[in-house]
């Protein structure tokens, strides 16, 4: 069907002028603000306030609509259940819209199939992107003329967009990608290459669902790996709509992530063996470099070790977080902005080793499911030997190497027992925060999906440094908030490689998430602030919410793949806010909510129990409200705290992106421990 | 004569809106409302607003309902009515009661039935005290659409 077509007549050069929205949503308000600011953006706007009307209209003629935007509470059917039906039958871009912005949540709709996830309340300048949505998937040959400004605009745009909705986009680009030679060559097939000129692409993007990929690894496991070849897959497969060439590429990925798997696993086995050495294991990890993820997005190239030893910070905390995230993100993925990077380069130069590691993790954490346990234990290794150093200066050192740590390990296959007892015993939690929120950060970087890898990664560090944390644990939610990220990040990341073992993983992450030390809490808190906001706030900012600060997730740029327009604003306050959770616990409470972190909740609360909040974090102003924070963290991880100070550009995305990032990670080691 | 009025009026509205501004009850969010405020709909931004503390008012009295119920079933139907009020409390761009809202959810997750409690009486502060701020706004606007009108009885 042509575009013209597809836009239901409003022309195809006026595009998105006209584009043709179904906007769900149970609150008169809401929904009537919406209308009209759909209006504005001068879209043809339908309206209901029930899910079930919207369906029914949507089955009535599949071509009337070109994106849908819906509510995630409703009362007649759940909002995501909606959004999977309507990927389902109408293969339309659907929007979630929501005025909670949990990671969870978040996570959840990326999982779903949602195109990007707004805050409420809505911009308009949000709005005025939504129709890059309908660009993506359609088709781009006859969108040629406009695809290529409108790739140009979607990136620009996305960058305006809020970072959720960069952060949505980036995962969901960056997770299929491949090495960046390979994306080219699969550009055709490839449904991913949201910010690639569509015009090579011949066909319509075939989406690689969990549930597709999971018949296209039951047919290639039936077929033999050896003997799997398009044709014989397609037909096992028995799906409509996707050609040989699409089940060709994905093979090809495949059996990159396979051999990147298998090489893991003996990079792994070294590293387990030379555990409490540094370098050689960590040398090797670096290696890792060259293969990318299944998914992943970032090339090997862009890893530079360069972008490593500028972890070598041994600056502040937040720096290091905003360094390491920067050159994670920007190695892997290019789309780190190198604001912090040099303190937190330095940080991870002290480490040394880790960084070769580090950049590997990335890379393999973009997207791949690799078991992130090795990082664990990297991060022991790294804590211990560079805890001492460090940690007198709030671990700022230790973080990177933490990070390092785990993102090497992700795809080593270290067992999540082996590293989880490292890390539990590993004195510098503030490391593994600190790892997982630069691992965070890298996914962040890398874009949704590669981020979802280090999310889960970090959430994997960061669950071992937790370990004593009794508050994390005692709120189920943060498991809980975990699991549901790592295991949405994974589905994420892996399009489906990892699905079927996520839920392993995530039980055994339960297991894992055992809070040894209080002052992890702020790990969590800030790993999953990093995952979920944005990295696009290189401010040191970040650092400051989650202790991990250091990870500052700012210095990553999602804004090309904001999805998730989430305004800005609200992250920004929110994210440095929730970091400043050492304030006041009511406050932090609110504020975490305000960072739409899910993790950042659980944080406050653990947070609030052990720092008896001094002063209220500005939920909406990224003040930094350092000293409260500090004075309070001394008692657990200066380091960590020691970036309470709230980021501007802290946005909600990076820190629900890091949280996805840890749970991936963390269900990647997971999965990765079934495997073996 | 007619001129001063309206200038009067229009100083009044500038005032209060500031106010409101400065004071963080409400955000840019309501300025987009007023945008969105043309020929087709001028009382676009009253009547939207006027809904909500229709709808805000129920769910009010749910929240408060729920919470003083002597079974106290839980905080999950509370996160319902929650959830709803801070999305249209939010998309009119009344920042401080969504502000509230975040405090009543950190209390509600952190299962603290007094910390509801007091955060749900803090809405209702805030909510009562937006309510008659917006009322008085749009009480000076629609004086000044009369003044406007008796002067100018074609001009919009």
């Amino acid at each position: 069907m042509t575009m013209e077509e597809n836009m239901g007549g409003s022309n195809g050069d006026r595009f998105p002028v006209g584009m043709r929205v179904l906007a769900v949503d149970d609150d008169p308000i809401c929904l009537k603000v919406l209308e009209n600011l759909l209006r504005r953006c001068q879209y043809e706007v339908t309206t209901t306030n029930q899910a079930i009307k919207a369906l029914k209209m949507l089955r009535e003629n599949k071509n009337r609509y070109d994106l849908v935007i819906s509510d995630v509470n409703m009362p007649d059917m759940d909002g995501f259940k909606l959004l999977e039906l309507v990927g389902l039958e109408m293969d339309l871009p659907v929007i979630m819209l929501s005025a909670h912005s949990d990671t969870k949540l978040v996570m959840k709709g990326i999982t779903h199939g949602a195109c990007d996830y707004l805050l409420k309340p809505v911009r308009i300048e949000e709005l005025k992107n939504i129709w890059q949505h309908v660009v993506r998937r359609k088709k781009p040959d006859s969108k040629d003329q406009i695809t290529a400004p409108n790739q140009d605009k979607a990136r620009g745009g996305t960058g305006e967009v809020g970072q959720t909705s960069a952060y949505c986009s980036d995962q969901k680009g960056y997770k299929k990608r491949k090495d960046q030679g390979e994306d080219e060559e699969e550009e055709g097939e490839d449904n991913w290459h949201e910010n690639e000129d569509p015009s090579n692409q011949k066909k319509p993007r075939v989406v690689w669902s969990v549930d597709l990929h999971r018949k296209f690894v039951a047919a290639v496991n039936h077929l033999g790996l050896d003997k799997a070849v398009p044709k014989k897959i397609l037909d096992l497969m028995n799906v409509e709509g996707i050609t040989r060439e699409n089940v060709a590429s994905h093979l090809q990925k495949y059996r990159l992530y396979l051999r990147r798997l298998s090489s893991v696993a003996t990079q792994q086995a070294n590293m387990v063996a030379v555990l409490g050495s540094k370098d050689p294991s960590y040398l090797r990890m670096g290696s890792l470099d060259g293969f990318g993820d299944f998914r992943t997005l970032t090339g090997p190239g862009r890893l530079s070790s360069a972008s490593l030893s500028s972890y070598q910070s041994g600056g502040m905390f937040g720096r290091l977080n905003s360094s390491s995230t920067l050159s994670l993100h920007g190695i892997s993925s290019g789309l780190i902005q190198p604001g912090h990077s040099q303190t937190l380069n330095s940080s991870i130069n002290g480490l040394g080793k880790i960084q070769p590691v580090v950049l590997s993790a990335n890379q393999n954490q973009n997207g791949s499911l690799f078991p992130w346990i090795p990082t664990s234990i990297e991060l022991n290794q790294l804590s211990q030997t560079e805890s001492t150093n460090h940690f007198g200066e709030n671990n700022r050192v230790n973080d990177p190497n933490i990070f390092g740590v785990a993102a090497s390990f992700s795809d080593a296959t270290l067992t999540n027992g082996s590293s989880n007892n490292s890390l539990s015993t590993t004195s510098g939690k503030p490391l593994l925060s600190h790892a997982s929120t630069q691992q965070l950060q890298h996914s962040d970087a890398f874009g949704n999906q590669p981020s979802l890898g280090v999310a889960s990664l970090n959430q994997e560090s960061i669950d071992m440094s937790v370990r004593g944390f009794p508050n994390c644990l005692d709120h189920g939610r943060c498991s809980g908030n975990w699991q549901g990220t790592v295991q949405s990040s994974n589905l994420r990341s892996n399009e489906g490689f990892g699905n079927e073992q996520l839920p392993r993983n995530n039980l055994q992450e339960n297991n894992y998430w055992t809070i040894s030390h209080p002052s992890i809490s702020p790990i969590d808190l800030s790993s999953s602030m990093a995952s979920s906001a944005r990295l696009e706030d290189s401010r040191a900012d970040m650092l400051c919410h989650s202790g991990l600060n250091n990870v500052v997730v700012p210095n990553i740029d999602h804004t090309p793949n904001k999805q998730w327009g989430d305004s800005r604003h609200n992250h920004d306050g929110n994210l440095n806010n929730s970091l400043c959770w050492v304030d006041s616990v009511s406050a932090t409470g609110s504020m975490m909510d305000q960072n739409n972190v899910v993790g950042s909740k659980m944080i406050d609360v653990s947070l609030f129990s052990r720092l008896s909040g001094g002063s209220p974090f500005v939920v909406q102003h990224p003040k930094s409200e350092k000293s409260p924070f500090d004075t309070e963290l001394r008692s657990n991880e200066d380091f960590l705290f020691e970036q309470s100070k709230p980021q501007d550009g802290f946005s909600r995305n990076n820190y629900e992106s890091l949280e996805d990032i840890m749970c991936s990670m963390i269900k990647l080691v997971r999965m990765y421990d079934q495997e073996l | 004569m007619m001129g001063l009025v309206a200038d009067r009026l229009r100083a009044d509205a500038n005032r209060l809106l500031a106010f409101l501004f400065n004071q963080g009850i409400l955000d840019e969010q309501f300025l987009q409302l007023q945008q969105l405020r043309d020929e087709s709909s001028p009382n676009f931004v009253s009547e939207v607003v006027n809904i909500h503390f229709h709808e805000s008012e129920k769910l009010l009295r749910n929240l408060r309902s729920l919470l003083m119920d002597r079974e106290f079933s839980g905080y999950n139907k509370m996160g319902i009515h929650l959830n709803q009020f801070m999305g249209s409390s939010s998309s009119i761009g009344a920042k401080r009661i969504r502000n509230a809202c975040f405090a009543f959810r950190a209390a509600s997750e952190q299962n603290s039935r007094a910390g509801c409690l007091r955060a749900l009486e803090l809405l209702e502060h805030d909510y009562c005290f937006l309510k008659n701020k917006l009322h008085e706004l749009f009480q000076i606007q629609q004086q000044r659409v009369l003044a406007a009108g008796a002067r100018y009885p074609m001009q919009n």
